[in-house]
């Protein structure tokens, strides 16, 4: 029952958005009510997962044999309490930044921005391929509106690439992958130990598997990436959420899910023909970060960075051993909440200063302290350095390389850790010990109230999650047991 | 009793309510019995499928006449599947024909608009009902004839070439049918479909009979618009009333691509139409190219109706891909696409009959901002649109799915990318129609005084977009008998 209600409430909330248009304190109260109440229905479906039950719900059944069902399994629990918490979170932030920015068509905003919640719900729970492949259609559809928001020809352009390549790849690559999943294996439900072992050769599970690699377009592997960029035209609410945790989780999200359910970790270790995607997924991590260094534009900067993070995940279900598999599942946590901080600052900066641009922001950290402090946290949480949470998911990633013999991966995990640093700290530093270049005016100008309460909880998160990340190792470790 | 003469009633109802219509002279009276004698034939076809359903097919002679003389009406679950379409989408759009004809036709015409309508829908369910191969050529004439003079009542004088040039072209298809009945006749000394079934086999090795395949499969195409022989479409459909637009649309190319399902599987038979000749490979050619090509065009039509009429050759396509390969599977996704195809189109196209009663066109620019101004019919558009892109929970989707499946099956991988391909393609041009709607603002203030369509226009146009996503979840009555459809056209009783 809680887990119909997962993606009803975010339904729900988005009807009643609509209609409270008019009254704007009402209607934010309501995405608020509607973030707490969705996160703790996710919290209540965790001890039944804890304890090793998959709690499960089925909807409709449009094709005789392919049902649209839910199931809270692990990952999807893990998944689904990451988006939902940090969809309070950045409610609590939109309110600041869309008042503080002024933007139009608020309402228009929240509504959307609720059904993709609704749909990332839906993909974190689905029971079988097909479930996934619809709310993964519906999140593309669904954010669309969310990229072109201000409807500028720059946001037209980008929302048509955005379309363009998440439709592309999914009509083009996913759906033919689903289709002919369900045709070898008959089924297309997820299962424990995966249920294509001994339906195809091993040349056909190779092309299978790298179709759905690319065809989750939403994982940005090279060279599907481009849409991520353009996507940053989006009002940064949405870039934080949507286009640094729901919509790219879940499709590296998707990816692991696929590869511990669909084909089963032993298929993908064992099956040669699928070795060569590892290095696409290398050099994803590498090329991104290079690209990511040129960029003067702070959320271009951010994008490229996290095209590079989202094959981390990639690389650990490419892995496909228990070391790789956890390490994938913890980044795509710890990486969020770290990522989200980055643009809730970028966002902070740009309401506050009107700023965009990396080479402006010489000496911002005198005016905006709090901002730039959370920044400088969040970065080395990215940069994957102790004592921050995001040291966990690259840990076990390089623990995983070593294990299946692959320790070229871990240079460039290193070499990537090296990039990272290369292209975030020098904002802080920036900040924090460049001048600025006009004559200061005086005092402090940081971002509206609700930004900082926003920012300030992500980056607890960020220095928490390398405390306590039990919970979430907890939930990973079920994967591979 | 009455129960026994359904098949009778069937035609004869709008057959019989035709003449009415002219004597009443007025155009809302004649808008009542059409709308009544429609809607008297939807229920005789929904009362048929249930029949049909619960005891299987049923054969009715015409005047007691025994069957290979007289002409026999012969209900299957084929044609029963696409009387009930045709029937249920004429009733829809009659009740949205009453305002749209009043502004598109002029008053002293409309009562012979709803004859003509009228004799149309006698054409198709007959060709539909009957079993005899020269009745349904002469229903094929009714059809056609009267389907001329609808879109001739356009209001737009280009109407009148496009009419014109659909007459010359649709006669050519007409005679070629009628050729290739007279062999089949000559060979055989039949005219009932069963009866030429069971001779045929006997003659099959000569090359009249072979020559009557021709002709029938190149006339047929002429009259479903198959790729090359789709010029005559976009101009029809352009410039015919909005109403005649939905109608034809949604009712006249599906008729014919029945017809095609009816000959090539019940008449001449698989093996013959399938292995002995190479019809497989001409009209999976021919269909993958319908989509490719038609697709591309309708990219760059400025008209959207005009660019609908592109997609709809497209969407035969698909049709036509999928009866190609003559599995079990293919036919249904060919069936179940003449369903779904005919919900999303009809409803596409009462979409844009609103845009023409508010806007006067319904050229791309024209919609600059319509979004915001008509949000009930854009909305309709859009979903229209995402089903006929594909897009899973709709409609559409499903008709995909199973097109793709049959592919797999039968190992056509190129088919696998045309599909995908042509989905792309729809990406394309409905995103230019929603993005113009939704992205542009009007370029001057005169057109703020839009609205949105009257609930007259607005209640027919959802009923079908809303049977879109119905029949996306709820497949139980469109794949089911799609299923049972395809099963009983393979000769394998269902």
């Amino acid at each position: 029952m809680a887990l119909i209600l997962v993606v009803l409430i975010p339904l729900v909330a988005a009807v009643l958005v609509a209609l409270t248009g008019a009254w704007p304190n009402l209607r934010e109260a309501i995405s608020l009510l509607a973030g707490g109440i969705l996160f703790f229905l996710v919290l209540s479906l965790l001890p039944s997962v804890l304890a090793g039950e998959n709690p499960s719900v089925w909807i409709a059944e449009p094709i005789p044999g392919l049902p649209i069902a839910l199931r809270a399994e692990p990952l999807g629990t893990l998944f689904g309490l990451t988006a939902s918490f940090l969809w309070t979170v950045t409610t609590v932030y939109s309110i600041g930044y869309l008042r503080g920015h002024g933007e139009s068509n608020q309402s228009r905003f929240y509504a959307f921005f609720a059904i993709a919640i609704a749909s990332t719900m839906g993909v974190a729970f689905a029971e079988n391929l097909f479930t996934l492949f619809l709310f993964y259609e519906l999140l593309t559809i669904s954010t669309y509106p969310l990229v072109i928001h201000t409807g500028t020809t720059e946001a037209r352009q980008g929302g048509r690439t955005y379309l363009g390549i998440l439709l592309g790849t999914s009509m083009g690559l996913l759906l033919v992958a689903v289709v002919w999943t369900w045709h070898l294996a008959g089924t297309g439900e997820f299962r424990a130990g995966g249920i294509l072992a001994g339906t195809a050769s091993p040349l056909v599970i190779g092309v299978l598997y790298a179709l759905f690699v690319f065809g989750i377009g939403k994982a940005a592997l090279m060279p599907f990436h481009r849409w991520l960029p353009a996507a940053m035209v989006a009002p940064t609410p949405v870039s934080a959420l949507l286009h640094a945790v729901a919509v790219v989780k879940a499709g590296v999200f998707a990816i692991l899910k696929v590869t511990i359910y669909v084909f089963g970790l032993d298929l993908v270790r064992e099956n040669g023909a699928s070795n060569w995607l590892l290095w696409v997924a290398a050099g994803t991590i590498l090329i991104a970060s290079l690209i990511a260094l040129q960029q003067d534009n702070l959320k271009r900067r951010l994008a490229y960075s996290t095209i590079s993070h989202l094959s981390y995940v990639v690389l650990g279900a490419l892995i496909a051993n228990a070391a790789g598999i956890i390490g994938g599942a913890m980044h795509i946590a710890t990486h969020a909440f770290g990522k989200i901080t980055l643009f809730f600052c970028a966002g902070a900066i740009l309401v506050a200063t009107h700023k965009t641009k990396i080479s402006e922001m010489d000496g911002l950290g005198r005016r905006m302290p709090l901002t730039m402090g959370a920044f400088l946290i969040a970065s080395i949480s990215v940069a994957g350095l102790p004592p921050m949470g995001g040291v966990w998911g690259k840990w076990y990633l390089a623990l995983g390389s070593l294990d299946a013999g692959y320790s070229i991966l871990v240079g460039v995990l290193m070499v990537s850790t090296l990039l990272n640093i290369a292209y975030l700290l020098p904002i802080s530093v920036r900040a924090f010990f460049y001048k600025e270049p006009s004559a200061p005016a005086s005092g402090i100008i940081e971002a509206p109230t609700p930004c900082l309460v926003a920012i300030g909880v992500t980056t607890a998160m960020c220095l928490l999650l390398f405390f306590f990340p039990d919970p979430v190792y907890r939930l990973a470790v079920m994967l591979v047991d | 009793m009455i129960l026994s003469q359904l098949p009778a009633l069937q035609v004869t109802l709008p057959l019989i309510a035709a003449p009415l219509c002219l004597l009443v002279r007025s155009g809302r009276a004649a808008w009542g019995i059409a709308l009544f004698a429609s809607a008297a034939s939807f229920a005789v076809a929904v009362l048929l499928l249930s029949r049909v359903l619960d005891q299987g097919s049923l054969s009715y002679e015409f005047g007691g006449w025994a069957a290979p003389w007289g002409i026999e009406y012969r209900v299957d679950i084929v044609n029963v599947f696409v009387l009930f379409v045709v029937t249920a989408i004429t009733t829809v759009v009659l009740f949205f024909a009453n305002d749209s004809v009043r502004k598109e036709v002029d008053a002293s015409r409309q009562s012979l608009f709803y004859t003509v309508w009228l004799l149309c829908l006698t054409g198709l369910v007959g060709i539909v009902m009957t079993g005899d191969a020269f009745n349904l050529f002469v229903f094929l004439e009714i059809s056609s004839l009267s389907s001329y003079v609808l879109i001739a009542f356009g209001k737009d004088r280009r109407a009148l070439t496009a009419s014109y040039q659909y007459l010359v072209m649709g006669t050519i298809g007409a005679t070629f049918v009628l050729i290739g009945v007279g062999l089949l006749y000559m060979m055989t000394g039949t005219l009932n479909m069963a009866d030429l079934a069971d001779r045929l086999p006997a003659v099959m090795a000569t090359r009249t009979v072979r020559a009557a395949l021709a002709f029938l499969v190149v006339g047929i195409s002429l009259k479903l618009a198959l790729f090359p022989l789709h010029l005559w479409l976009p101009n029809a459909y352009a410039f015919a009333p909005s109403a005649v637009t939905a109608f034809l649309a949604a009712t006249a190319t599906k008729v014919a691509v029945y017809v095609l399902l009816r000959f090539l599987f019940t008449v001449f038979g698989v093996t013959f139409a399938f292995e002995a000749m190479p019809l497989g490979i001409i009209l999976a050619v021919l269909g993958a190219a319908a989509i490719l090509s038609t697709s591309v065009v309708a990219i760059f039509q400025d008209d959207i109706k005009r660019m609908l009429a592109y997609s709809s050759v497209a969407q035969i396509g698909y049709m036509v891909l999928g009866l190609s390969m003559a599995t079990l599977t293919g036919l249904t996704a060919s069936v179940l696409h003449l369903f779904n195809h005919a919900l999303m189109k009809g409803g596409l196209f009462l979409a844009l009959g609103c845009v023409a009663y508010q806007l006067g066109n319904v050229r791309l620019g024209a919609l600059a901002g319509a979004g915001y101004r008509m949000p009930w019919t854009m909305g309709a558009f859009l979903v229209g649109g995402l089903s006929l892109i594909g897009v899973p929970l709709t409609a559409g989707f499903l008709s995909k799915w199973y097109l793709v499946q049959a592919a797999l099956e039968r190992g056509w991988w190129p088919v696998l990318v045309v599909v995908i391909a042509g989905s792309l393609l729809a990406v394309v041009y409905v995103w230019r129609v929603i993005e113009m709607a939704y992205l542009r603002r009007p370029a001057d203030s005169d057109v703020s005084t839009v609205r949105e369509a009257p609930l007259s226009l607005l209640l027919p146009t959802w009923f079908l977009i809303g049977a879109n996503l119905y029949f996306g979840i709820h497949t139980r009555l469109s794949v089911g008998i799609a299923s049972k459809a395809a099963a009983a056209l393979m000769g394998q009783s269902p």
